[in-house]
């Protein structure tokens, strides 16, 4: 895998309430600028050790387990310095310093060269451990273990799965001839080039097993859907008919694909397998259907249809049957995503001429604006549901903004050259 | 004058020499081809029927100055009707196409830069069909077209005013 330059990074939490600017930490192999705004609405007192020994690992894993709780915006972080043993915690005085958690810590080098990470989690409160993990990972996996010590006291705290050793993938745009496909951590460190092209690159989207990427590319002077299995490099043509094709989606078992071709004369969803085998059309209207989305139950298939005049969010059977209006505020819904659970769909709505997230509580059908600039693009919701990811715009400037799903916890993630678009979240990995 | 009278003294005396070195040979005798039997086969010419030769013509293709050069469709804001000043565009294509059965071509739809990346794909998309239906009907065969979308990924113009979009609403003609 190539590894991008190294850039200087300042990671910088901006606690909107309290109107402060506080530099948290700065990290290598650093390629973007995350700037944090808005807090959750209960934060949880939590203080992060330094671990013991940590300074011999190529990364310091307490400043990475610190970086992803506040980002999440789910913490408040107590100062906690550096504890060197395991054992004879004092839980009363880090209760009384305002702690409920405390995360402590040890690294060692084995043998093999792997590090050797313990990491205990402990409850000030009952004086309980709470949980603990022994990672041993090869040293180029320093960053995988904080972001998995992350994710478990992520769970043990709130009771969600912790989304922060997920991936990412983004379309990179230099001065529009020469476009890269992106894969990063979630927090957009260690990002690592997948594919380079000199014609664009859109619409990517992550197998539901986090090996391959599915993308549109215009190297053809046309698009072209492919899969690209981000291990092997082996590239798959799913859908080259006459016409375009465009907008792959997995179905939620990862054996097909939905696409949206133009082969009949104007766009329309199909289904296909990820071999490129038994297309088959499935929408059928005489206006644009696409951007097609399986449920997560992959009983059925949300997309954009402009069969009414505008842009409008659908749902369908995966066999094409019975599709029903799902949008109906606005006069330009577009991209749907839905949520892991079913139950929040995601998109774009057009309104006052400004592009913004939308959520929309599919029970309810109570609807809820998430963003407040001017043009979002392209959604795409955090595995556990609590965090969309989406493209931004600011200052002529392309980048990436995550938000949290009740729209208190907003981030921006930005890079030094270069606009960023289409981010597609990956799934969580085993 | 000195210079120059010089100056030709070295030239001629430059050219006698470079004579010499290259002395004709008048000794050697020409070669004797015996031709007579061929001669007497040949069929006397026909001095009354003209051959014709065909210089290579200017494929209209390539002429930098003729119609067929303009290969774009400018389209109006949300509209995907051909204009009529795109009409010409479209028949003088259709005609070559029509001529030339085994030219084909790509019709690539764009769009402006505003919304979402795939709808403007399937805009593009029909701006290309729209170019690609009227060329069919003027009687150019399907096999000869293919009608795509760039959506809003390859602007022509950049930047974020009026000037910029209806440059980048248009069909582009791309032979293949």
């Amino acid at each position: 895998m190539y590894t991008m330059k190294k850039l200087n990074q300042v990671w910088l939490a901006a606690g909107l309430a309290a109107g402060l600017t506080v530099a948290l930490c700065g990290t290598a192999q650093a390629q973007m600028r995350i700037e944090i705004s808005g807090v959750g609405s209960n934060q949880i007192p939590v203080a992060v050790a330094g671990f013991a020994d940590e300074a011999i690992a190529p990364q310091q894993i307490s400043a990475i387990i610190k970086a992803d709780l506040e980002r999440s915006g789910a913490f408040k972080l107590i100062d906690a310095g550096v504890i060197t043993s395991m054992n004879n915690i004092d839980y009363a005085g880090w209760k009384a310093k305002g702690a409920d958690a405390l995360v402590i810590g040890t690294v060692a080098k084995a043998a093999s060269g792997d590090y050797e990470v313990r990491y205990k989690l402990l409850d000030t409160v009952k004086q309980t451990e709470l949980s603990q993990l022994g990672l041993s990972r090869a040293p180029q996996y320093t960053r995988l273990t904080a972001h998995t010590i992350a994710d478990d006291v992520f769970l043990k705290l709130t009771g969600v799965r912790g989304a922060f050793s997920t991936r990412i993938s983004y379309v990179k745009e230099y001065d529009k001839r020469h476009y890269e496909l992106l894969v990063a951590d979630a927090d957009g460190e260690d990002e690592q080039m997948a594919l380079r092209s000199n014609e664009p690159i859109i619409s990517p989207s992550w197998s539901p097993d986090g090996t391959k990427v599915a993308y549109v590319s215009f190297e053809q002077k046309k698009p072209v859907v492919y899969i690209q299995n981000l291990i092997t490099r082996a590239r798959t043509v799913v859908a080259n008919e006459k016409g375009s094709n465009s907008s792959p989606a997995w179905s939620p078992a990862g054996n097909k694909l939905a696409v949206s071709l133009s082969k009949d004369g104007h766009t329309q969803i199909y289904t296909v397998n990820a071999d490129g085998s038994n297309l088959r059309r499935v929408s059928n209207s005489n206006g644009i259907d696409s951007e097609a989305q399986f449920s997560p139950d992959g009983s059925s298939i949300y997309f954009m249809s402009d069969r009414s005049g505008g842009p409008q969010i659908y749902r369908m059977g995966v066999d094409g049957s019975d599709p029903k209006r799902i949008t109906f505020s606005g006069n330009y819904n577009i991209s749907p995503r839905i949520s892991a659970d079913g139950k929040t769909l995601a998109y774009i709505s057009r309104r006052d001429g400004n592009f913004q997230l939308y959520t929309l509580d599919l029970a309810s059908g109570q609807e809820q604006r998430l963003s407040d600039s001017t043009d979002d693009q392209y959604p795409s919701f955090a595995p556990n549901g609590r965090y969309i990811m989406y493209a931004t715009q600011a200052g002529g400037r392309k980048s990436l903004a995550v938000v949290s799903v009740d729209g208190r916890v907003k981030q921006r993630l930005t890079t030094q050259a270069g606009n960023i678009k289409e981010p597609t979240w990956g799934p969580f990995m085993q | 004058m000195r210079k120059l009278s010089s100056l030709a003294f070295v030239l001629t005396t430059a050219a006698i020499l470079s004579a010499c070195s290259t002395p004709v040979k008048i000794s050697e005798p020409p070669p004797v081809v015996e031709r007579q039997v061929e001669q007497k086969t040949t069929p006397p010419a026909d001095t009354r029927t003209v051959q014709p030769v065909e210089t290579k013509s200017l494929d209209p293709l390539d002429d930098p100055k003729g119609v067929l050069a303009n290969r774009s469709v400018y389209f109006d804001f949300d509209s995907y009707v051909v204009r009529e000043d795109g009409k010409p565009v479209v028949e003088n294509h259709s005609a070559y196409l029509g001529k030339n059965k085994a030219r084909s071509i790509l019709i690539q739809g764009n769009t402006d830069e505003r919304g979402g990346a795939e709808y403007n794909l399937a805009l593009g998309q029909k701006r290309a069909e729209a170019v690609r239906k009227a060329m069919t009907t003027l009687g150019v065969a399907e096999g000869q077209i293919e009608a795509v979308s760039l959506g809003k990924e390859k602007p022509k113009a950049s930047g974020s005013n009026e000037e910029a979009w209806a440059q980048n609403r248009r069909a582009d003609i791309v032979y293949k």
